[in-house]
């Protein structure tokens, strides 16, 4: 993966655009926030496969980014974005990396299911 | 450490086994046992990805998949069992289904020993889930003919509750195939071994004993 450049990234998420498209959403501490610092709260959420089709979607901010879709009836976005590659499959995935490199959140946009 | 007729290890992540059992589990397959090492996951969810990240989401499990079968390799297992599950999702499954599984595993490699997290002590919801499943299939075994249940445990409460471990195997004879199994797990464990390795160069004394001792409880069944 490679640092974001905005350009290349709202370039993808256009593409998909009015497309129906299959997303994968996480974010997360890891499972061990608690257990090392008993006084951190631990969270996280989870979505693989959702179908959508989203009307626009928009990467912004100065870095780490935010990006957001729009879809008929709400929003999916994702904060703390860092990272970029659109893989040999043509899928955008994107990531954000805590300061130690350990990912944080991710958000990933493909025309077919991930595995 | 006693001969056994045959070991099954069931954990649910590729590398849970590296730190905590790897000697041991190198040290029954130099006395000749068979040991089969059941991994649920892939560690799909885990977070290390490099700095600059030499991996992603969809590319990890490919990655910890390899270097599964190469820690596998560096302890001298054969048979090792993928099962098929999703990093972070096993308490969500079926609790039937799991323990059916566990079960016929049993059935069919007949092991006088089985080694796994015990449940409500092992922090991480896929090692309680784990655990839990397998004590539920070894549950069904009427009392006499139940193999052996070593446990592995290490929430803060756990000495608290369960006392001390009743098992302690030092490893010490095998430490550099534990070491290579850890290594194998590159990219979970590289970070952490940069950081120790001045310490297992100098052999201190704390990181040695931590490596070099394996700790089990036996399970209770109530």
């Amino acid at each position: 993966m490679d640092p974001v450049i905005i350009s290349e990234v709202q370039e993808a998420l256009d593409r998909f655009k009015d497309k129906e498209v299959y997303i994968h959403l996480e974010t997360t501490n890891g499972a061990y926030a608690s257990h090392n610092n008993e006084s951190f709260f631990s969270s996280g959420a989870y979505i693989r496969n959702a179908k959508v089709i989203y009307e626009r979607a928009k990467i912004t901010g100065e870095g780490p980014f935010r990006t957001g879709l729009k879809i008929p009836f709400g929003w999916v976005y994702a904060e703390g974005i860092t990272h970029f590659e659109i893989d040999d499959k043509g899928r955008l995935l994107l990531a954000g990396h805590d300061f130690n490199g350990k990912l944080a959140v991710a958000l990933e946009i493909s025309e077919t299911p991930f595995e | 450490m006693e001969k056994e007729r045959h070991v099954l290890v069931v954990f649910p992540h590729p590398d849970d086994e590296a730190f905590g059992v790897s000697g041991t589990i190198a040290s029954h397959i130099n006395m000749g046992t068979p040991v089969t090492y059941a991994c649920l996951t892939l560690g799909q969810m885990g977070r290390n990805m490099g700095n600059p990240p030499f991996a992603n989401r969809e590319t990890l499990p490919a990655i910890r998949k390899k270097e599964l079968k190469d820690a596998a390799r560096a302890m001298g297992i054969n048979d090792l069992r993928m099962l098929g599950f999703r990093d972070k999702t096993v308490e969500f499954e079926d609790e039937n289904m799991l323990a059916n599984l566990m079960s016929s595993l049993i059935t069919e490699l007949n092991p006088s020993l089985v080694i796994t997290f015990y449940p409500g002590y092992s922090v991480h919801p896929d090692h309680e889930a784990t655990g839990a499943a397998v004590v539920s299939a070894v549950e069904k075994i009427p009392e006499a003919d139940r193999p052996k249940l070593h446990c592995v445990a290490f929430s803060r409460n756990c000495v608290e509750e369960l006392g001390e471990p009743d098992i302690v195997h030092d490893i010490s004879a095998v430490v550099d195939i534990k070491l290579d199994a850890i290594r194998a797990h590159r990219s979970q464990t590289e970070l952490m071994l940069e950081e120790m390795a001045d310490k297992l160069k100098e052999k201190d004394p704390k990181t040695m004993a931590w490596l070099n001792n394996e700790r089990f409880w036996t399970y209770k069944f109530s």
